[in-house]
């Protein structure tokens, strides 16, 4: 049973509530390609995104996720409302409470936003991400894709590379993999993959080859060029010819390794085209699960409010 | 006014003395101390079991006026510290404006004369508006009144400059406190660089942001022969170097603030930003340390660096929340629970960092009990336990990650000039 009231992190989630998700998720999926199979369950629950910073498919997967189970799905655009003019994070959502709204979706660049906004308002809160924190929806689609092609977690090898020190996406993936009992070993340059990560759960082993190697899942990650600014490595020239990932290093994982990326992509940077669009991508995959996954946490927390 | 406090345990760094006995205030002046006195048409107040100490001095607090009266003002932060046992605060410069000019100071010593019910003795900024750029008006400074210079809030990045500052206001005699931070390495951090920052998401403030400044102004006052004094000493290494330099006789004191020796970096899990401040709470090594460092006396000074914000401020996302905590009315009661109830300092040596100490550093003539001193005096309860209760705080804000902990040693009066100025 579904008790929950926020959606913050999978930190702070047990393995069987992330299971009840995914088993979820397998469920929702078909409605994507045949609405018809929808029951419209939430015509009765009102959502509203609540975007601090910009999304693409993160907002726009939580916008048809809604609208595919019925919800009343609502954007507040962050630059033509008050937030503009400076009104408070905590003011905002007290507002929506008070016109009703079910679930509100936020994402802000600060770390703990979501958590601060969860305890002042009735609303249920789920972080679209938070700063360098988490990014629990997208772990969440990251662990359904492992799931579908590889069946259970247990023993797992993924290797996650690129800037693991500011990635929300990777931090909710080490915290999800590892509850479920996979092992994840992080890889790239020392200045963004420190060995202080390893109080996470996961192995830091800063040679991408020997990270990838035998790997069951490899997952790229968006090299953000303002990294370079901040001086965490040279240029994007040297980030590619020595902590990408090209075909041969990829084969360095099993035969049947998953590639997989949050995106969006430099292509030609953390991966090269050719794998992007390889058999092995799960690029694509991950973004129609998106919507699946976010079906069934919308799902849980309409039903957890009901109770 | 004549005031006989009876049977109380007198302790007097100063003298050493440490004994129970009657003290009897003629005129705002200490005039007799003996086994027993007997006085008339006095007021009396029954001390027994109760500490009567030199009145606490705290060279390190925000009152927040002028330009910030809805976090703190004068009046109020002074009624606070009144409660909290301290009969002299040392306000810092970081107002709006900035104090770096005499006018300022003036302004300042004026309020308080007249709002303020216990000593106020300005800090005056090190550059003007702490811009770092151009010295401030030091010496004119020094003349309207104030005791020390400081960039609190932060560190005056010109090593020249600061250079020029430490001669300069050796001539003036005035010491330097110094928040030793380099903004280069402490980023945008918002707690200590560390396990908890890892696991909660939050980018950190490494120990050498605070360490490699500590270094640097302990270099230089050592070339210029300046009064250095390091604000809020937060880290073990900060502790190594400072002994170190105390080893040469490299004139410096250190002051250290209760939640630096209370509390860890874990005080921030569930993102509570009454635990947010600069420096930012560290691990429980950093804590035992400077627990040591106060017995063994590398630490000279506990002071609060009493932060009023607005709940507001507060209660908002972590990383935009402001730094710092209230400090005057939990000051007495954690160092009593923390340090001389676990057998770290003794009562006198609490007394010597509290009052003694800081007045020596900032070059006044209190911090003694003695016959012929004036009367600022502090009686305290130390044996009371009670639970913290920020409702009742006297300070305009009330944040603070104290509230509700139990702990030991109330203040029960404060006297200024031989006045009663708080009474429990």
């Amino acid at each position: 049973m579904w008790t929950r009231k926020d959606m913050l992190g999978l930190n702070d989630l047990t393995k069987e509530e992330i299971l009840q998700i995914l088993t979820l998720a397998n469920e929702m999926k078909p409605i994507i390609d045949n609405r018809a199979l929808s029951t419209n369950s939430l015509k009765d629950t009102s959502i509203v995104s609540l975007f601090y910073e910009n999304s693409t498919r993160t907002k726009m997967s939580f916008a048809l996720a809604s609208k595919y189970l019925g919800a009343t799905f609502s954007d507040l655009g962050i630059n033509t409302s008050s937030v503009a003019k400076g009104e408070s994070l905590i003011d905002t959502g007290v507002t929506l409470d008070q016109m009703g709204t079910d679930i509100i979706i936020m994402r802000h660049g600060m770390t703990g936003a979501p958590h601060i906004l969860a305890k002042n308002v009735k609303a249920s809160v789920v972080s679209g991400g938070d700063g360098t924190n988490e990014h629990p929806t997208q772990g969440l689609l990251d662990l359904f894709t492992i799931m579908e092609s590889k069946k259970n977690f247990e023993g797992l090898k993924v290797a996650i590379i690129g800037d693991i020190m500011h990635s929300r996406v990777a931090r909710s993936n080490i915290f999800g993999l590892t509850k479920l009992g996979a092992k994840v070993v992080l890889s790239g340059p020392t200045t963004l993959v420190s060995k202080g990560l390893e109080v996470l759960g996961a192995e830091v082993n800063n040679n991408v080859k020997a990270a990838v190697k035998d790997a069951d899942v490899v997952m790229g990650l968006r090299v953000q060029l303002e990294r370079q600014k901040g001086g965490m490595f040279p240029d994007l020239r040297e980030y590619a010819q020595l902590f990408g990932v090209d075909k041969k290093v990829l084969d360095l994982a099993k035969e049947d390794a998953l590639l997989m990326h949050p995106g969006p992509v430099n292509r030609g940077v953390e991966l090269t085209s050719e794998i992007i669009d390889g058999k092995q991508s799960a690029i694509n995959i991950q973004v129609k699960n998106g919507v699946a996954v976010r079906m069934a946490l919308l799902t849980l927390l309409a039903q957890a409010r009901k109770i | 006014m004549k005031l006989l406090i009876k049977n109380g345990r007198i302790i007097n760094p100063a003298t050493k003395k440490d004994q129970i006995q009657d003290l009897y205030v003629e005129e705002g002046i200490i005039t007799q101390i003996e086994d027993t006195i007997d006085k008339k048409d006095v007021q009396i107040i029954d001390a027994n079991n109760c500490w009567v100490v030199p009145g606490l001095i705290d060279v390190h607090v925000h009152l927040r006026e002028p330009g910030y009266e809805y976090k703190e003002t004068i009046a109020s932060g002074s009624r606070s510290a009144a409660k909290g046992g301290f009969t002299t605060i040392c306000p810092m410069p970081n107002t709006n404006p900035v104090v770096d000019n005499e006018i300022l100071v003036e302004y300042i010593l004026l309020k308080a004369e007249k709002q303020a019910v216990i000593n106020v003795l300005p800090v005056g900024a090190i550059t003007k508006g702490q811009k770092g750029e151009e010295l401030a008006n030091i010496g004119k400074m020094k003349e309207a009144g104030i005791c020390a210079i400081s960039e609190d809030g932060r560190s005056v990045l010109n090593a020249s400059l600061l250079k020029k500052a430490m001669i300069y206001s050796k001539m003036f005699d005035l010491p330097i406190l110094s928040h030793c931070e380099d903004d280069s390495l402490a980023g945008s951090g918002s707690m200590n660089a560390g396990e908890t920052a890892t696991i909660l998401g939050l980018k950190g403030i490494p120990d050498e942001a605070e360490e490699i400044i500590v270094a640097r102004d302990i270099m230089l006052a050592e070339k210029t022969g300046a009064k250095l004094h390091i604000c809020h000493v937060s880290t073990a290494g900060s502790v190594e170097i400072i002994k170190r330099a105390k080893e040469k006789n490299i004139h410096v004191t250190a002051e250290v603030t209760p939640h630096h020796f209370t509390l860890t970096e874990e005080a921030v899990k569930g993102f509570d930003a009454n635990a947010k401040m600069n420096p930012p709470l560290r691990t429980k090594k950093d804590v035992e340390i400077m627990k040591s460092a106060l017995k063994d006396g590398t630490i000279d000074i506990i002071a609060t660096d009493h932060a009023p914000h607005h709940i507001d401020e507060k209660n908002c996302e972590f990383e935009k929340a402001a730094n710092g905590i209230v400090g005057f009315e939990t000051s007495v009661a954690l160092t009593i629970t923390e340090l001389v109830d676990k057998g770290f300092l003794t009562p006198m040596e609490m007394i010597e960092k509290m009052s003694y100490n800081p007045a020596k550093l900032i070059g006044i003539d209190k911090g003694n009990l003695d016959i012929g001193k004036v009367a600022d005096i502090t009686i305290i309860d130390p044996e009371k336990v009670y639970k913290v209760d920020a409702s009742t705080f006297l300070s305009k804000s009330k944040n603070t990650p104290f509230d509700g902990r139990e702990v030991k040693g109330q203040v029960k009066y404060t006297i200024v000039n031989g006045v009663i100025k708080y009474q429990l």
